[in-house]
């Protein structure tokens, strides 16, 4: 089938708590609204409201209760609204969700796929639009994801289903509905933990992940580039292994994410490049990222998500160092 | 043995019913018909200034935005209440008391359109931005409550919330934190039936949303939210028992989300116009006309004229929200008290190199 991010998340869902009868859905608005952005459209009506299940407003509960379900047999999917609003949740994350195999000499289990939407683009109130992957990989103990098109969406929401990890599901807003693809109808697994090589060339190596992905694919065919650019797809834990193999190729690296530069996802990949091939560089490893404040209002979010003119002056000043 | 050892009870106010007939016995010495009249007016301008987001909005000239008809009464009410030197803490509905307060209407255009200047001044005027993030609002007006007592001013501290942001634990500790420090402080819920999809009977097992104030050991009261009389009447009262016993208050007004959650939101999907019928009737902006028409106090002309005067009010907001342009360098400098190195380098490379071009 082809189709965009939106239904093909939506199809995951589907498969999921078909093939899991302990498998729930908890959120706000994810019942009969199906969602604000429509990911669990018609899941209430096709599995009813003892698992497709419409909370009370409040964010540290539905975090809270689901991680009680998942220590106690369940596979529940909790939905943040938004993730600017999973912080009210931050502590039943760190403290908790994140603890508990370790904790417990892995005696107890949480698996959990929290999916939440993250990033801007798309005109939003505040707080609708941040990119807090770092906030949740700084943590240890919870799996990072952040899908960047409909076909990885749906093979990574259907491998995170079968982990048993707690894992933190990150959709870029600005994707949902952006492109199609074909995607397959029934079940497949994007592994976990594994960067996807999106362009081959000899250059440079651009390193990103979600909103971030395309635009870098564009400037480098629009300028004739000959790039490697990997799609993390896993933040936490990275796949250093991919990133280490493109850098010694191509011997630079530009690591390009929407997030604020400052303590960014991007420091941790550019020390991990520094400590274990600097001498594979040709100059030294650059980072670009949203500047290093709050996400703003929406009438300024164009000047501050890293734009095609951004990407490209970084990628010269990569080339000329 | 076994005895009660509490016993609480929630008590509803209705004083304009939906003709607009009076319970005399009720009504507030205060409110001449100078003041209702400007009651009214309030009323009518913030949701004419909601019609009129909502068609910049359709027409891509502002973002999204939470539209209040239907609340009005609630907000008027309460927020004319106060005295100017009462905090008001809104939410991303509340945008009458910024009318009220008289922030220049082009703000609040401004602020929907998505620039922060829309805020810079709003501190002088008692009040704090709207809050996106439900429930966030209670304990930091707990705060201002606390700060207001600890500094011997006379003030108090009117924060609102939806039905919704009751199930916030936010709500809970601000009305403990109240009710332990005994601070000068109204929470007004903005009882609309909704939260998004949600309906009000999904949010709490509680039969009022009330009563949860008198577990917190709060004074409360319910409210016919639509009835512009009686929610002044109740903050009134709440405002003068704050300031001078100091003991909280919670007012649960009950009212109804006539449209839309905000612009982003279809309720076709989850409610049914049937459910919205009832409420018609049930206007507040109507039901204080028909008080003021009745006792002579309004006719045609005057609501003419009043139709006019804030079309041109709106008319002049809505040239300069078209006016208003984005001021990147500006983002750059309201980080810190103080400008550091590092973001000075993202800021210069920035404006040399004319990444916003
Ligand atoms: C902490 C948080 N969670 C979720 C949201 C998304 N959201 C915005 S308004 C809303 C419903 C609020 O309902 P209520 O408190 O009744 O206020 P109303 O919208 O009816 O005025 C939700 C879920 C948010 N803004 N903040
Ligand atoms: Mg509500």
């Amino acid at each position: 089938m082809i189709t965009n991010m939106v239904t093909a998340l939506n199809n995951a869902l589907d498969l999921c708590l078909e093939e899991n009868s302990k498998a729930i859905i908890l959120g706000e608005d994810v019942g009969k609204d199906g969602g604000v952005f429509r990911v669990t459209d018609g899941l209430f009506d096709k599995y009813g409201p003892n698992r497709v299940i419409d909370t009370p407003l409040a964010e540290s509960s539905i975090i809270g209760t689901s991680i009680g379900m998942a220590l106690s047999g369940m596979h529940p999917f909790p939905e943040i609204q938004f993730a600017g609003f999973s912080y009210l949740a931050f502590n039943q994350l760190a403290a908790h969700a994140a603890r508990y195999r370790s904790r417990t000499r892995g005696n107890i289990k949480i698996p959990m796929v929290l999916r939440m939407p993250v990033s801007g683009g798309v005109k939003t109130l505040e707080h609708h639009s941040e990119s807090p992957e770092a906030l949740f990989s700084h943590i240890g103990g919870l799996v990072v994801m952040e899908p960047s098109n409909p076909y990885d969406a749906k093979g990574m929401l259907i491998k995170a289903s079968h982990m048993d990890d707690p894992v933190i599901f990150l959709e870029p807003t600005k994707l949902y509905r952006l492109f199609k693809q074909e995607v397959p109808e029934g079940m497949y697994e994007v592994p976990a933990g594994k960067a996807n090589l999106v362009n081959e060339g000899d250059d440079f190596t651009i390193i990103t992940y979600g909103t971030m992905v395309r635009p870098a694919q564009e400037v480098v065919k629009e300028n004739n580039l000959s790039a490697d650019i990997l799609d993390l797809r896993t933040i936490n834990p990275l796949d250093e292994s991919a990133i280490l193999s493109s850098v010694r190729k191509t011997g630079r690296a530009l690591v390009l994410h929407e997030a604020p530069l400052s303590f960014g996802a991007g420091a941790e990949i550019a020390a991990r490049i520094g400590e274990k091939s600097l001498y594979d560089l040709k100059s030294p490893v650059m980072r670009l990222g949203g500047f290093s404040f709050p996400y703003p209002f929406s009438g300024d979010e164009d000047y501050w998500v890293p734009n095609k003119n951004r990407i490209l002056y970084s990628i010269k000043k990569l080339m000329n160092s | 043995m076994i005895k009660e050892v509490f016993n609480g009870s929630i008590k509803n106010m209705q004083i304009m019913d939906e003709d607009g007939n009076i319970d005399n016995s009720l009504f507030p010495k205060d409110l001449d018909s100078k003041k209702l009249i400007e009651l009214y007016k309030f009323m009518n301008l913030g949701r004419a200034v909601s019609n009129k987001l909502l068609a910049l909005q359709r027409l891509g000239k502002v973002a999204t935005f939470a539209p209040l008809n239907g609340e009005e009464a609630v907000q008027a009410g309460s927020a004319y209440a106060a005295e100017e030197s009462d905090f008001i803490v809104p939410t991303f509905r509340n945008h009458l008391p910024f009318i009220i307060r008289g922030v220049p209407l082009e703000n609040l255009f401004i602020a929907v359109k998505g620039y922060e200047e829309a805020y810079s001044s709003v501190l002088q005027k008692h009040l704090t931005p709207e809050v996106i993030a439900v429930g966030s609002q209670y304990t930091q007006a707990a705060g201002i409550a606390f700060s207001m007592k600890y500094q011997k001013y006379k003030n108090a501290v009117i924060v609102y919330g939806g039905d919704g942001s009751t199930s916030e634990g936010d709500f809970y500790e601000a009305m403990n934190f109240a009710g332990v420090f005994n601070l000068p402080i109204i929470f007004i819920i903005e009882n609309n039936e909704w939260a998004i999809s949600v309906p009000r009977s999904k949010q709490t097992a509680s039969k009022t949303l009330a009563q949860k104030a008198v577990a917190a050991g709060l004074d409360a009261i319910q409210v016919d939210g639509n009835d512009v009389i009686a929610v002044y009447k109740a903050t009134k009262d709440a405002l003068d028992s704050v300031k001078n016993s100091g003991k909280p208050f919670v007012i649960e007004a009950l009212t109804y989300r006539m449209g839309m959650h905000t612009t982003s939101d279809d309720p076709t999907k989850y409610r049914p116009e049937s459910e919205v019928d009832p409420w018609k009737p049930k206007d507040p902006i109507l039901r204080l006309r028909k008080y003021l028409a009745s006792n002579k106090l309004w006719n045609d002309s005057m609501e003419e004229d009043m139709q006019n005067q804030n079309k041109s009010l709106i008319d002049n907001a809505t040239a300069k929200v078209n006016e208003a342009k984005a001021n990147p360098k500006a983002m750059f400098d309201n980080v810190y008290s103080f400008m550091p190195e590092t973001l000075k380098e993202e800021e210069d490379e920035a404006l040399k190199n004319n990444f916003w071009q």
